[in-house]
């Protein structure tokens, strides 16, 4: 009994991928030269020179700090314009048609409209993150605003509540597990958005990092950045769900 | 009349969903809007809270007309058949919620919060979430939910639809006592006879958009006045063309060709009984056999004639292919419009008790 719970605990942990993702890397190593494939330790030795120098933690506050301000900046926005857009049909009229045609245009094509128009600093960058995190959330709630059960908004209504006041009470509380789902895609695609955008145009961050390792043949550097992108992804996301769970759990964030 | 609707008409689309519909009822009544789904009842509630409107047609709540009137102001309390519980509020927040709404003091909604979930049966509950308490008992918070704001009608859509039998029963007895203890004239909707014989003083029986007949339990039982009401109330089997004339005791009732005939109608003796007890007696043979928990549903064949009949078990054992005797006590003949009641006329002279 006991072995087979330790068995099923390792299994749901998710360990087994880790391994057998290490074992195919070790093995699929041996057959290339580390510039071309660096082997898992080759790669860690790689990520500690990063790590005493101190460029990783730059790299990642940078980039980390560039994408909390835009995505904030862009919730701040898409939460309400949102709701109003599910709710109300003269902000539907007017949003709706822009919102369906932008969100197939991909943030990246706008890096050199956003480079001329908010220069070569911060504010280009954030401008991008926070267009490439209002279509998710926005969409995700306009679904949640209308996917509200009805009789919830006659019961309120048959209670006295005025429109406002259901507005408030009701349909935003209702679509709070929706927005949740927006709020944590929006941070993926900040996430993607921010590495992108420093490729192209940055001189910190760690799609600088990524990009630039190019120039010094670190093939192992780029793959320090790829796993600190994926293991900031994982814990940045794990931290939003576990912050959901607790204090969103009465509204059906699970 | 406390509640008065004249003339309402209302169409979804192509569908006719109210005909022509005048209701009157009386203050402290408790009614049932009956009838197969699709006959209009729910449209009629929502009309009255004002959660519809009608395309013509005016509608009274104590005297006073309500057309215009949005639901927020009509005074009533509306129980949702799915209870339209707000999820992420508690029990407690859940039943606040009107009497915030009307800006009532702390106090005063603690201590009517209080009164009404010990009036329910669901003290010390008040903390808990909807997804933690049963069917029932949802179902008896959201009837705390919809009196908390002191409602002058009460209207239920469908309360028990969605709670399994057993409790259903139960609910459906405290909700008769609750409404009768609180004098609130209350009306609720359900395509279940059983259930809206057993709660409701007055049942309002309705089709196809119409109202086809309005009257006390007993009286529908007894005597339906349409052909619509006369098949649909009780479980009945219908013959046509005038095959009712087969049975002892009944002739012909010139227009009305069709006959409704309950299995309370039809009384099973032995084969052996005494055939002299009465000459209304007709031998057939049992077809068919439903057991019924305490009784049971017997299908007989006579001359080419199938009836249902009602049967004790204690009285003596029946199975299927027994020969047996059987009369009719009555029967409703009818035609497109209008049901007669029919009386066997040979027990006329004796009168048996009547099943209703």
């Amino acid at each position: 009994m006991e072995i087979k719970k330790i068995i099923n605990r390792v299994l749901k942990s998710g360990l087994i991928t880790w391994v057998l993702l290490l074992a195919i890397w070790s093995i699929g190593s041996l057959f290339y030269t580390p510039d071309f494939l660096p082997n898992p330790i080759i790669t860690l030795d790689g990520a500690k020179t990063l790590v005493t120098s101190g460029t990783l933690w730059t790299d990642i506050f940078v980039s980390m700090s560039r994408v909390l301000k835009g995505w904030t900046a862009g919730l701040l926005f898409a939460i309400p314009v949102g709701l109003c857009v599910g709710n109300f049909k003269w902000a539907s009229y007017v949003f709706e048609p822009f919102l369906n045609f932008f969100r197939f245009v991909p943030a990246i094509g706008f890096i050199t409209l956003f480079l001329l128009w908010f220069g070569v600093e911060e504010k280009s960058k954030v401008a991008l993150i926070f267009y490439a995190v209002i279509f998710p959330v926005m969409v995700n709630t306009i679904a949640g605003v209308r996917s509200v059960d009805h009789s919830l908004i006659e019961a309120a209504e048959s209670m006295g509540a005025s429109k406002r006041r259901t507005f408030f009470t009701v349909v935003f509380p209702s679509a709070i597990p929706n927005i949740f789902t927006g709020v944590r895609l929006g941070l993926s695609s900040a996430i993607i958005c921010i590495v992108a955008a420093e490729m192209l145009a940055a001189s910190e961050g760690l799609g600088y990092l990524i990009y630039t390792s190019r120039l010094f043949y670190r093939t192992d550097w780029i793959f320090a950045g790829i796993f600190t992108l994926g293991l900031i992804g994982l814990l940045a996301d794990m931290l939003l769900r576990f912050l959901g769970k607790k204090f969103l759990y009465r509204f059906g964030v699970r | 009349m406390y509640i008065k609707l004249e003339n309402i008409n209302k169409t979804f689309g192509n569908f006719k969903a109210s005909n022509n519909v005048n209701i009157e009822i009386e203050k402290g009544k408790l009614v049932a809007l009956l009838g197969p789904s699709g006959s209009g009842k729910t449209t009629i509630l929502r009309m009255l809270a004002g959660l519809e409107h009608q395309d013509s047609g005016d509608i009274y709540i104590d005297e006073k007309l309500v057309n215009g009137i949005p639901v927020q102001d009509r005074g009533i309390g509306f129980v949702f058949q799915s209870y339209a519980l707000f999820p992420y509020l508690t029990v407690y927040d859940n039943i606040a919620y009107g009497m915030k709404i009307r800006k009532k003091s702390k106090d005063e909604i603690d201590s009517k919060v209080e009164e009404l979930l010990e009036l329910v049966g669901l003290k010390g509950l008040g903390k808990r979430f909807p997804d933690q308490l049963s069917g029932g008992q949802r179902q008896r918070v959201a009837f705390a939910r919809a009196l908390a704001t002191e409602p002058q009608v009460l209207l239920l859509d469908e309360p028990f639809a969605a709670i399994d039998a057993k409790v259903r029963k139960d609910l459906r007895r405290w909700l008769k006592e609750m409404i009768e203890k609180l004098g609130i004239t209350s009306i609720f909707v359900t395509h279940d006879q059983d259930e809206a014989v057993e709660v409701a003083d007055e049942l309002i029986i309705t089709n196809e958009g119409k109202v086809e007949q309005i009257g006390t339990p007993v009286d529908i039982y007894r005597n339906p006045k349409t052909a619509f009401v006369a098949q649909f109330i009780g479980d009945s089997v219908i013959l046509e063309d005038y095959e009712y004339e087969k049975l002892k005791g009944f002739t012909r009732q010139e227009g009305a060709p069709k006959a409704a005939i309950r299995p309370e109608f039809v009384n099973v003796i032995h084969s052996s009984g005494n055939k002299e007890q009465s000459s209304a007696y007709m031998p057939g043979k049992i077809v068919h056999t439903e057991f019924r928990g305490n009784s049971m549903e017997l299908t007989i064949e006579y001359e080419g004639i199938e009836l249902k009949a009602a049967h004790q078990i204690d009285d003596f054992q029946a199975k299927k292919g027994d020969d047996i005797l059987f009369k009719v006590t009555r029967l409703y003949a009818f035609d497109d419009d209008n049901a007669y009641t029919l009386i066997n006329e040979i027990l006329k002279d004796n009168p048996e008790m009547y099943y209703i």
